[in-house]
């Protein structure tokens, strides 16, 4: 399961990372981090990330 | 006193396991990291439970599962002579593998490390796997060198013969001629060698040759997640060029940690002190601060995976509520510059960020 989370800096949802909820880790969106391949093959699933906290 | 022998490439000594110099390897014989191991950042010996993905028993050697609490796997120090570590896997229940089920130790190679092998290529070569193992189960077990996208793979058998016994194996594995983008060259996956615990038909294929299937195991190989209590140690796992398995490449701790470093990281308190100095935080607003700035001991082969664990604060003035890691400039290959979510700053204001117990943790992690 995943997460949107908010960039503090802008008060957006960020565009960069998603939060994976079973250890809080942040992934960001490198194509070369297997973390985010994960999530995007989670995605493609059909699943969707959780909104994010506010 | 037995005497070895000397072949046209190779010295072999009268113990198991003893071959010298095989093949034109010098250095870097062992393209697997951490075969003996010893290294384990995240879990030390504790034991750890399948989950729906991968746990880390010890570094770069995920027990990957996808169906949850079948096995459980931990660093073990019953191993045989020559070497302190292995990796004990045991089954916590007598499951019958679906078609589409896997269990499997695993490895995957950075692509930057077995480039000169020229896999995928009419050139590639050919390699040994060799390792140690021991079970309470007998019989023919299995297990696959799958390329990094997993388009292709190579299953393969060996037999344990007597339980509770460790044993020396060595698997010849052909040169892959083909697929040559399957097998990345650079700081992807260039190939990955598993080591079947119970794998479905989907993922099981004939042992021996290379073929465009993602199989991880042979078929027919021993399940050990069918046997309630069924145990399996792993150790000195060895993938080497040539035609011969020779003695298990040892290397000295240090140079064997920043290995694994490169893939996962405790980049603070990994000590496990309370109150240990992170470094200077200087408040942006009265809700952020930056910094510090924490270089890794070791650059990552990818932009990391960021996890904080446990409690952090400042020596005075603002309150720390949590760690804010999507600032993607701040998040690098070789550093990360802390951004946090603060209460009661303020702007201009510099404070001292520290761990607030002794298991505040901050990992960077680029794992295949």
């Amino acid at each position: 399961m995943y997460q949107y989370v908010i960039d503090s800096v802008t008060g957006q949802v960020s565009q960069n990372c998603i939060k994976r909820v079973a250890d809080n880790a942040y992934i960001p969106f490198a194509t070369d981090n297997s973390d985010y391949q994960a999530y995007l093959k989670w995605v493609a699933e059909g699943n969707t990330p959780l909104p994010a906290d506010e | 006193m037995t005497y070895g022998t000397v072949n046209a490439d190779v010295i072999t000594t009268s113990t198991a396991g003893g071959v010298l110099g095989a093949g034109n390897a010098s250095i870097m014989k062992n393209r697997i990291i951490n075969g003996a191991m010893v290294i384990s950042q995240r879990n030390g010996s504790t034991s750890v439970t399948g989950i729906n993905g991968k746990v880390y028993p010890v570094d770069r050697f995920p027990l990957y599962c996808n169906v949850a609490s079948k096995c459980t796997a931990q660093q073990s120090t019953d191993v045989p002579a020559g070497f302190t570590n292995s990796i004990l896997v045991t089954s916590t229940s007598a499951y019958t593998v679906g078609s589409g089920d896997e269990f499997v130790i695993s490895q995957d190679i950075e692509g930057y490390n077995l480039a000169d092998w020229n896999w995928g290529t009419a050139t590639a070569k050919a390699a040994t796997l060799s390792f140690w193992v021991k079970s309470s189960l007998t019989g023919t077990f299995g297990g696959s060198i799958g390329s990094g996208l997993t388009s292709y793979s190579y299953p393969y058998t060996y037999t344990i013969s007597a339980a509770n016994t460790w044993e020396y194996k060595t698997v010849a594995i052909a040169a892959p001629t083909t697929g040559s983008s399957d097998f990345s060259t650079t700081n992807g996956s260039a190939c990955v060698v598993r080591f079947g615990l119970g794998c479905g038909s989907t993922f099981s294929g004939t042992a021996g040759s290379w073929s465009a299937n993602n199989y991880f195991s042979a078929t027919g190989a021993v399940s050990l997640v069918g046997t309630n209590g069924a145990t399996f140690y792993i150790t000195g796992v060895q993938l080497e060029v040539g035609s011969s398995a020779t003695g298990y490449e040892y290397e000295n701790y240090t140079s064997l940690l920043q290995k694994c470093q490169r893939y996962y990281e405790i980049i603070v308190n990994p000590d496990g002190l309370a109150s240990s100095q992170l470094g200077q935080s200087s408040m942006t607003s009265s809700t952020s601060a930056r910094g510090p700035i924490i270089f890794y001991k070791v650059n990552k082969r990818a932009t990391p995976t960021m996890t904080a664990t446990g409690s952090f604060g400042y020596l005075s003035g603002a309150s720390f509520s949590s760690f804010d890691f999507t600032q993607t400039q701040d998040i690098q290959t070789n550093l990360v510059g802390l951004t946090a979510v603060v209460t009661g700053g303020t702007t201009g204001q510099s404070n001292t960020l520290r761990t607030g117990s002794t298991t505040s943790t901050i990992t960077a992690s680029a794992e295949l």
